[in-house]
């Protein structure tokens, strides 16, 4: 008989417990009801700083979970243990076989007076960071505005980040001498505090607020150290309490610090009654962090389909997600063990802080606090409870942080957020995963917060299955390096590349990758001497090469702006010549069936009309898309037209890894879905939003934002940058979205090099744009001039001018198609 | 012989393509040593007449060129598929005299 499951809470935690359910609960033996009193489906809370960048809820949104009965903005109010009947808040009754409570909890605002002012906020759900953009809004734009945050933990320090995503300067109050001060010692938290305040945060330890007062359209906070500030919002983030009322209203037993007291297997002194996540009190202790929750959802799982799992608590690790703050804490991280030793490194030059905590006779470790560079958290975290071989100030000292990974014992946790262990990983590996990007999909490993992604990486390498980076047989170097070599020795042809530095004659995989980092270093024409011997058939014939041996010929139409005198010539060209002519979805006409001895009589007539190269053929830029902007949109801010015809003009030719596209939106309705591009533009009201790693195709994917609220001029500044670094670091055929994602860092790495210069490379790569920006010259204009290069647009070299046998067409919608002719007989020599 | 053409028409590394009498298509090829072979144009896989307009190169020290519709690499002394040695592309001679190159029917 199918028996009723209720999940009350649609957080996380209540979402992974329906999600496990569905896919262990093969046999359909429950049905499920999830009450949740948020109006919108479960997100991922843990990035929700992130909403910030992009205010859309999509990108947070957790996987639907199909076969549920979900019931958005409907709370639990009553609970009748006995009849098994629970109350909403839209006043139904929902029986239930089993209950479980997944309530998480609530912020603990401290009773400061002034507290219910307008202005004041927690931070907890999407609606909270809602309400706290309406406020920074309205606070109108005279002066700097500026918020106060109440609380200098983890979320605090992410609260204040976010606020200055807002453009706010934001204050941290904490109450305790330091910042982070459960994550944190002494000596960290100074360092800690002189790198939050390089990103205009600023600092009051060891005070409070005493009271805050209304002032005209702002508020003053008065802090117990005499300070007053004057701000526009404040947000309270001085800790969470478990949301157990309901638990309490029922008679359960609650913990002393609050949280529904359950048994190992999660179930409270009610048979039928469950309580997991942050709402839940296990063993005395409740845990605010995700993965523990997680944990005790699949035991939940487990317990209901008849299985004896048992919660095995949690470490309570913890990395902080700031930009350019690394901050790492894990294990016994303050010493409490009887006996404990540390060993820090205090690096005040490098900016860095490492401590190690082991036990008494210094052979296991304990825990241990990073500060400044945390890259040995995802190595030393899984070692926390373990034997160490030799001197623990290795695993600290700066040149130790690679620790062997081989040494780790095969039960070790080396993804903590979704409980992978090094076993599973090798398993992967063994059954053929050769990849990061594999491993992430079969184990689920580095899939939350990526921590352990560069660990993936090693297990990779230890196998032996790391992939060679060999471009192919003929170079042992990759793209990257083979760019390097070329702009670094001043080889300019293939012919002395492969010589110098690799074997063999070459082939279709490293000539057109070396053609196309020649191009990109500006050595000339395409089809100039030995380069057009590497080109592939597209970049040969400077045409789409298409099934039946045809060309199709795309002119570039930047923008999407194009004059009725331009389309006629377009027109007339077609009919002429009897092309195929589709709109795409690129805003280009596309001209389709040119055989190859055409295509310079269609280009002249172009290239005469004031037309060029749309590269539509080439791994290049093809297209900057653009919406109808400020001159004819009721709701345009920016003139999203003239910057895409902008962008275009100036990244024309441009030869990359992988064929690169853009679009530029005049405002957030995003009518030129600039979102799914290589690099977009969104405009606001103060600028333009740059987002970068965007694609359609096989596997679309959204782009991130790099950027916000920047000037035209800057704007170009880092797509400059991002486009010469792409060109110059990416795999062959890598796309960018492909390339971030490999990257040691992704995004916030990327970030720091374009936009932060942390390796002091922009100046160089703005350079290298400039000089392709000026060197640039319409490929079809250079063939028409040279009659050597034109002399191979022909069909047979003994008979120019004689049309293709094999080629054929038939009428289908009022235009001629291909016809494909049957095979020819293959003659064995 | 039924076909000849100056080598200048034919760039090293590079292919042209030909047509025989009976409408029969040729791929002539040259290497980078100076070598010149001679294969059926179309393509067995996509069936398209793009021989001729493959990169040339090597696989494995084997000389190939390779067809720009799915990149299906063929070895220009024998016309076998190096990836799929079931099928193969016709072979052509062909000879190179007094900078004319010469190509006949198999
Ligand atoms: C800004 C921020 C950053 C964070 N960063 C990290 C991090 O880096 N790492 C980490 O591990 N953790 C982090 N956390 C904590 C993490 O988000 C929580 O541990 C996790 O979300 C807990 O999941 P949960 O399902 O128990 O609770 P929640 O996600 O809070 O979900 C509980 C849900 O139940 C609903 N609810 C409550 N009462 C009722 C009722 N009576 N009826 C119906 N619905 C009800 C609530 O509205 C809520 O939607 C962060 C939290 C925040 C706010
Ligand atoms: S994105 Fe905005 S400005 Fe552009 S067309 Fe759409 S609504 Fe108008």
């Amino acid at each position: 008989m199918t028996r009723t499951l209720v999940i009350v809470g649609y957080g996380m935690v209540g979402h992974r417990l329906a999600q496990a359910m569905r896919d262990r609960d093969v046999h359909g033996a429950w049905r499920i009801t999830v009450l949740a009193e948020e109006t919108r489906p479960a997100y991922d809370r843990v990035a929700l700083s992130s909403y910030v960048h992009t205010w859309d809820a999509g990108d947070l949104t957790l996987p639907a979970v199909v076969g549920v009965d979900l019931r958005l903005g409907e709370a639990a109010l009553e609970i009748d243990r006995v009849k098994r009947e629970i109350i909403t808040s839209k006043g139904e009754r929902v029986t239930y076989d089993a209950l479980v409570l997944a309530t998480g909890s609530a912020p603990f605002v401290p009773p400061v007076p002034g507290r219910e002012l307008p202005g004041c906020f927690v931070y907890r759900t999407i609606d909270d960071l809602d309400a706290i953009r309406e406020a920074v809004e309205a606070a109108g734009r005279t002066g700097r505005r500026a918020g106060m945050v109440l609380g200098g933990g983890l979320l605090g320090l992410e609260a204040a980040n976010a606020l200055r995503g807002m453009g706010l300067s934001p204050h941290v109050v904490e109450l305790a001498p330091r910042l982070m001060p459960i994550q944190v010692d002494d000596g960290g938290a100074g360092l800690l505090r002189d790198l939050v305040q390089k990103l205009d945060l600023t600092v009051h330890t060891g005070t409070s607020a005493q009271v805050i007062e209304r002032d005209g359209q702002r508020m003053v906070v008065k802090l117990t150290s005499g300070v007053e500030l004057d701000v526009d919002v404040v947000v309270f983030s001085a800790g969470i309490r478990p949301r157990d009322d309901l638990a309490r209203a029922m008679g359960l037993t609650v913990g002393q610090c609050g949280g529904v007291v359950v048994d190992e297997g999660c179930r409270t002194g009610d048979a039928n009654v469950y309580a997991i996540g942050e709402c839940a009190c296990v063993a005395g202790m409740v845990y605010g962090l995700v993965a523990p929750g997680y944990a005790m959802a699949e035991v939940v799982a487990d317990r209901l389909l008849g299985g004896t799992a048992t919660f095995p608590g949690a470490d309570t690790s913890t990395k902080l997600k700031l930009l350019g703050v690394d901050v790492a804490s894990f294990g016994d991280a303050h010493a409490t063990t009887e006996g404990a030793l540390e060993v820090v490194f205090n690096d005040a030059v490098a900016g860095t802080y490492a401590k190690v905590v082991v036990s008494d006779d210094a052979k296991t470790l304990l825990g241990g606090i990073l500060v400044g560079d945390a890259s040995a958290y995802t190595m030393l975290r899984p070692l926390v409870g373990r034997a160490i071989s030799g001197d623990p100030a290795a695993l600290v000292a700066p040149a130790g942080t690679d620790v062997a990974l081989g040494s780790l014992p095969d039960d070790a946790q080396v993804c903590s957020c979704n409980a992978v262990t090094k076993a599973v990983i090798k398993g992967a590996i063994a059954e053929g995963c050769a990849d990061v990007p594999g491993l992430k999909s079969c184990t689920k490993a580095g899939t939350t917060c990526g921590s352990c992604v560069p660990m993936l990486k090693q297990l990779l390498t230890e196998a032996g299955v790391a992939q060679s980076k060999a471009l192919c047989e003929h170079f042992d170097y990759s793209r990257a390096e083979l760019f390097e070599i070329v702009a670094g020795s001043g080889v300019s042809t293939f012919s002395e590349l492969i010589t110098k530095h690799g074997r063999g004659f070459g082939c279709d995989i490293c000539k057109p990758a070396v053609a196309s980092i020649l191009a990109s270093l500006g050595t000339g024409h395409v089809l100039d001497g030995e380069q057009a011997s590497l080109q592939d058939t597209n970049d040969h014939f400077l045409a789409n090469l298409q099934r039946n041996g045809t060309y199709s010929v795309v002119p570039r139409i930047p923008g999407g702006e194009i004059t009725p005198d331009k389309l006629m010539v377009i027109a007339e060209v077609a009919r002429d010549y009897g092309l195929y002519t589709k709109i795409t979805g690129g805003q280009r006409i596309d001209l389709f069936g040119a055989t190859v001895d055409q295509l310079p009589h269609i280009w002249r007539r172009l290239v005469d009309a004031g037309m060029e190269s749309g590269h539509a053929y080439g791994k290049a830029l093809r297209t900057v898309k653009s919406c109808v902007g400020t001159t004819w949109c009721r709701y345009g801010v920016q003139d999203s037209v003239a910057l895409a015809i902008q962008l275009e003009l100036r990244y024309r030719g441009l030869r990359s890894p992988h064929k690169l596209k853009s679009a530029v939106s005049g405002c957030a309705r995003e009518c030129a879905e600039a979102r799914g591009k290589d690099f977009g533009v969104i405009a606001t009201e103060h600028g333009w939003n740059l987002y970068v790693g965007g694609n359609g195709g096989f596997r679309p994917r959204h782009a991130d934002l790099l950027v916000s609220d920047v000037d035209t001029d800057t704007l170009i500044r880092l797509v400059d940058r991002f486009l010469m670094f792409y060109v110059r670091t990416a795999d062959r055929l890598q796309r960018t979205s492909a390339w971030i994602e490999a990257m040691d860092g992704g995004l916030d790495h990327l970030r720091a090099v374009i936009v932060d210069d942390s390796l002091g490379i922009c100046a160089d790569l703005e350079s290298a744009m400039h000089q392709h920006v000026g060197a640039y010259a319409d490929e079809w204009r250079g063939v028409l001039e040279d009659p050597e290069k034109l002399a191979r647009f022909t069909s047979f070299v003994n008979a120019p001018g004689t049309p293709d046998p094999t080629i054929s067409f038939r009428e289908e919608r009022g235009q001629r198609v291909p016809v494909q002719l049957g095979i020819p007989e293959v003659v064995s020599p | 012989m039924s076909v000849q053409f100056p080598l200048t028409n034919l760039l090293p590394n590079r292919g042209v393509a030909a047509l025989l009498p009976g409408d029969v298509q040729v791929a002539v090829f040259r290497t980078s040593d100076d070598r010149v072979y001679a294969l059926s144009n179309i393509d067995p896989f996509s069936r398209a007449a793009v021989m001729s307009r493959g990169i040339v190169g090597d696989r494995d020290g084997v000389p190939v060129a390779v067809s720009p519709m799915h990149k299906n690499a063929f070895d220009l002394r024998t016309g076998v598929c190096v990836d799929d040695p079931e099928v193969s592309l016709a072979v052509f001679p062909v000879r190179v005299d007094a900078g004319m190159v010469m190509v006949g029917a198999p």
